[in-house]
């Protein structure tokens, strides 16, 4: 121990912790004679720390002690549908007879993890209005790429080699367009216009016979709802090409529409936004894809299935199967069956009435906020929307404060910060998602501190330069980190 | 923002300096400006390459931004500018001097229909600005 | 069933808005496709759901109630219990991305330690925070290496003891990528897969060659000859590991190799039918700019204290959009930082014993299975903890008979590998007892052992 009282945060490592010789695990002794080890194979040394299990059981909770979480408290990440994280996931994820299960076992040993595996596409299915689903893409992005190749199959099967270009709104996430390249496609953008829609007589050139496809996010990352979007649709079929629908933004459409009505034809899901699986500080996520029953054949697989009808005796026999004209695997074995299993519960807890609720309280909890926001803070796109909004974190009379500065800002009141610069397409946007978990009281204390912070941005702006100043660390020097580039301990 | 008066521009921010039938390229002070703090950059080809307009002959990098650079004219790389993956903060300080990226023995009259000159190339930024 | 409004906080809600009821907050949707019938169930209470899953759990056979000689890239080994209770922290698991460094250091210094990690077991000089699972590692890398060439070189030449599902996601991530392909030495039995093969076959055309170690059946190789070669021609190697093996095995990085990646789902995690995993992605430092993946780098902050942000952001989709180096977005977070937390906990000793453990008991197995009549083993050199068995019978009938003893036999060779006919893969771990190895050999010979699990 110190034997001056410290006042920094800064965590020794792991390896400034470790002391030979010491141990934090020990094994059984072995039960059958050694082998001989290949010589000339074996490493001279083995780099790593030393600790007690004492020590690392500090270490990592000193460490959680510095983040922040939706266990602490409000995290209104735009696009990032950062809701409550329910804890009986976590508890029923980890019964032994889920966790414990290996991906190549016997169909006959692992019934209950294909019925939760079959049971969940069909929930997905409905939810979205489409007629397949294949649970193993790992992410959204994951998802993307599972979907657009989907489509790069199908227009191979048909012979359509000359559709090579995938139209993607300039509002869009940046995995749409790396999505796209990586699958062999050509990026053309697509304007948005006055209202936040997309533009329709900018759209009407590029329909013709080179498109493969259009990739769309509804509501689109500025939280508006398209108002065109089945004639979007509509155009883009007529064409030729199929559409896309980049799932993030579904928290605004649980039970309100579904976008195989709408008119797109493969989606994914990304089961840590929507339902409600925690994001485990950057992952593991997961992302199905649903589609038409005219892309079923073609999407990534395995998928679960019903390999044995059931009898008067005997339940349904359920396994997997590649899909026929699959494009292929995207990871190995079948997805990430951990994150599926928590977000089965979260569906079957909701059921029908409980998902329109969902986002129907994401939508009012996002207009309250818009509400009260816009009289301070401009916003570009005036009208109702859906589950997120976009305001422009720069005040009429604070000419040098930055969208960063509110962001950082806000964690001296004990918030997450918006999603900033982000849309690409409004000047130093502050994107706000407060989701349905967040009560009243929160967004008024939300809207309070983002009015005290507008004042103070007028009055004192080098405050708001030198924030957060209450958080264990300040700003960090990214250039510094970018150039010396020190990557490991 | 500096703009020199003897240089041509291109849309993306390159500029050109013509010396006899050389063409030195690099990126503009605007550019570096709207980059902010430079960490990385890199040449992409090398010396004794031919390219043709259009090209992508390397990137630079902040920590908030990435950018492609490409030549403005066709011809053969004569020289490389090592100086600049070395020390990129240069094209930071020195946008027009010390940090230019590559040269070109032009062959041929080089086509100016998609280059602008200074006072063309001021407008062009200050409309970026609103 | 999580939304904490009342009636009346509602009501004011509303009228601040200034609309009625929520329903008309939804205008913009088609009149006739708003609001939908799903045709789901009524929601459940946390009791039902209890229930229902319970049953569902119990529904599968645990391997906690079975023995099992299954792996084939997925392995059963002892999670120590300080991970889940550590990883269980909501300040953890309940965590966004790491973006706001000021409020997330935790999550930055635990991958930041990650990484270290991995770049010692390796014996490479960085690391990624991770991707989603092995295969995706190695497709990455094969993208790492068309970028690496600028696109000139279109070749992957790939072992064939790659795990089938690698080269599987391999192809899908390659096909369409701008001509570049894949290509394997042929084989005709288990002798022909060897790195001579692959030094036989790399030229000019070739951008990166890919191996496993241990490979998908167990055996292990030297590869530094394999390095040389591969780097005579100008093109980079790529080994594809399993981290537990490296608690003793000679490191890829002093074999010379480029690219390391592997699954790191023996690290700590628990096997969860399939996923989530942990993508293993390490390198040489002069191709870091060329990783895929999020990055953390070590800084200070503007009160002068150590810390850490995610870095080189520049190469990632967010910015680069079509031009970035892949459209990966998320890592595996929280997988990632269970590695850091079970490498830490083992520590030198530990790892090494973990390892050793395995080996001797392959060993063991293997010896053992091979005085059996009839049954062979087709590993001729080294191998690690994982190995070729040929049987007497169709796989498929043996599996069967050991299942009625309580014993998952291992991986059908024969479903992926013609040449393979009648083979079963057999995994040994420290999870498996030597009574349990002698109850294998005892089905497998014909007789039966004398308790069933």
């Amino acid at each position: 121990m110190c034997t001056k009282p410290t006042t920094g945060n800064e965590q020794k490592t792991i390896f400034e912790l470790s002391s030979a010789g010491r141990r934090g695990m020990r094994y059984p002794k072995c039960d059958v004679p050694e082998a001989e080890l290949p010589s000339g194979l074996l490493r001279d040394e083995l780099p790593m720390p030393e600790l007690s299990e004492a020590d690392v059981v500090r270490h990592f909770t000193n460490l959680s002690e510095l983040n922040y979480s939706l266990d602490n408290g409000f995290y209104p990440l735009g696009s990032c549908t950062m809701k409550y994280n329910p804890k009986i996931d976590e508890k029923l994820s980890r019964l032994d007879g889920f966790v414990n299960v290996h991906p190549l076992q016997p169909i006959e040993t692992v019934q209950g993890s294909l019925l939760v595996m079959y049971e969940l596409q069909d929930m997905l299915q409905r939810i979205s209005g489409m007629d397949a689903c294949t649970l193993t893409p790992a992410a959204g992005a994951h998802g993307e790429f599972s979907g657009v190749k989907t489509i790069v199959a199908w227009h191979q099967a048909q012979g359509h080699d000359k559709r090579k270009v995938m139209l993607i709104p300039d509002s869009a996430h940046g995995t749409n367009p790396a999505t796209s390249a990586m699958s062999g496609l050509v990026v053309k953008p697509v304007p948005t216009d006055a209202r936040g829609n997309i533009d329709l007589e900018k759209l009407a050139p590029l329909c013709n016979d080179e498109l493969a496809g259009i990739m769309i996010t509804n509501p689109n990352t500025l939280g508006l709802f398209d108002e065109h979007i089945v004639e979007v649709n509509e155009m883009v079929h007529k064409a030729g090409g199929l559409v896309y629908g980049d799932g993030a933004n579904m928290n605004a459409l649980l039970g309100i529409a579904r976008p195989g009505d709408l008119g797109f034809d493969v989606m994914h899901f990304n089961l840590h936004k929507t339902f409600a699986t925690p994001h485990g500080g950057g992952g593991p996520g997961s992302g199905p894809i649903c589609a038409k029953a005219f892309l079923a054949d073609y999407i990534p697989g395995p998928v679960a299935c019903v390999l044995e009808e059931e009898t008067e005796e005997m339940p349904p026999l359920y396994g997997l199967k590649m899909p026929e004209e699959s494009m292929g695997q995207v990871r190995s074995f079948w997805g990430h069956f951990g994150v599926m299993l928590k977000a089965y519960v979260y569906i079957l807890m909701e059921g029908e009435e409980g998902l329109r609720r969902v986002s129907e309280y994401a939508t009012l909890n996002a207009n309250y906020l818009m509400a009260a926001l816009k009289k301070v803070y401009p916003l570009p796109f005036d009208r109702p929307c859906m589950h997120e909004f976009v305001l422009e974190g720069k005040l009429p009379n604070a000419p040098e404060v930055r969208a960063l500065d509110i962001a950082k800002r806000l964690m001296d009141y004990k918030f997450h910060p918006p999603t900033n610069y982000f849309p690409l397409i409004v000047h130093e946007a502050l994107m706000i998602e407060p989701t349905e978990t967040e009560s009243k009281q929160v967004l008024d204390e939300f809207i309070e501190a983002m009015l005290v912070i507008a004042k103070e941005a007028e009055e004192n702006p080098q405050l708001l330069h030198d924030a957060p100043l209450t958080t264990p660390f300040g700003r960090m020097d990214e250039v510094k980190a970018a150039k010396d580039l020190i990557l490991t301990a | 923002m500096k703009i020199e008066s003897d240089l041509l521009y291109s849309k993306n921010d390159e500029w050109v300096r013509i010396e006899g039938d050389t063409a030195t390229i690099g990126i503009t002070d605007y550019a570096q400006s709207q980059l902010s703090d430079i960490v990385f950059a890199e040449v992409s080809i090398e010396k004794g390459e031919s390219v043709e307009a259009g090209d992508c002959i390397g990137t630079v990098e902040s920590v908030k931004a990435a950018s492609d650079i490409y030549t403005p004219v066709s011809g053969t790389v004569t020289a490389v500018n090592e100086a600049v993956a070395d020390e990129p903060e240069i094209i930071n300080k020195d946008a027009f001097g010390a940090a230019w990226f590559i040269k070109v023995e032009i062959d041929g009259p080089i086509d100016n229909s998609e280059l602008m000159d200074a006072g063309d190339y001021r407008k062009y930024c200050e409309e970026r600005e609103h | 069933m999580f939304i904490p409004h009342t009636e009346s906080e509602r009501e004011e809600m509303l009228k601040s808005i200034g609309v009625e009821k929520i329903e008309d907050l939804f205008a913009a949707i088609p009149e006739q496709h708003r609001f939908p019938k799903l045709g789901m169930l009524h929601g459940m209470t946390e009791m039902e759901v209890s229930a229902q899953l319970k049953e569902m759990a119990e529904a599968n056979l645990s391997l906690s109630n079975a023995v099992s000689f299954l792996g084939a890239g997925a392995y059963y080994h002892y999670i120590p219990a300080a991970i889940d209770n550590l990883i269980s922290r909501g300040e953890f698991y309940t965590a966004y991305t790491p973006y706001q460094p000021e409020i997330s250091q935790g999550t930055l210094q635990g991958i930041f330690e990650y990484q270290s990690l991995i770049a010692r077991l390796t014996g490479m000089d960085a690391a990624n925070a991770s991707h989603y699972d092995g295969a995706t590692a190695c497709a990455e890398a094969g993208i790492l290496a068309y970028h690496q060439f600028r696109g000139k070189r279109k070749e992957i030449l790939v072992s064939s003891g790659l795990h089938p599902h690698y080269q599987s996601v391999m192809r899908t991530y390659l096909s369409d990528f701008d001509g570049m392909y894949m290509i394997s030495p042929t084989f005709n039995s288990l002798a022909d897969v060897t790195p001579q093969k692959l030094i036989d076959a790399v030229d000019e055309n070739t951008a990166m060659v890919i191996v496993q170690y241990p490979d998908f059946f167990g055996q292990i190789f030297d590869f530094t000859e394999l390095a040389e070669a591969v780097h005579a021609k100008g093109a980079l190697l790529c080994v594809c590991v399993n981290p537990i093996a490296l608690g003793l095995l000679k490191t890829p990085g002093a074999m010379g190799a480029d690219v390391v990646v592997g699954e790191g789902q023996p690290l700590g995690i628990p096997l969860s039918y399939g996923g989530p995993y942990l993508g293993i992605f390490a390198a040489r430092k002069e191709l870091i700019r060329k990783v895929s993946g999020r990055i953390v780098g070590q800084t200070v902050d503007n009160r002068g204290q150590k810390s850490y942000v995610l870095t080189l952001t520049a190469r990632e989709q967010h910015i680069r959009r079509e031009k970035a180096t892949s459209n990966i977005c998320s890592n595996q977070g929280l997988n990632a930082l269970t590695a850091a937390i079970y490498l830490s906990l083992l520590g030198k000793e530990g790892l090494r014993e973990v390892a050793s453990l395995c080996y001797n008991k392959a060993h063991y197995a293997a010896r053992k299975i091979s005085e059996l009549k009839d049954y062979e083993i087709l590993n001729s050199g080294p191998f690690f903890h994982e190995f070729v068995v040929k049987c007497p019978k169709p796989v498929e009938e043996l599996q069967e008979h050991l299942l009625e003893h309580g014993i998952l036999g291992g991986y059908d060779l024969s479903g992926s590998y013609p040449v393979f006919e009648n083979c079963l893969l057999i995994a040994v771990t420290e999870m498996n007892s030597k009574q349990d190895i002698d109850d294998l050999c005892l089905v497998l010979k014909g007789g039966h052992h004398h308790h069933v699990h």
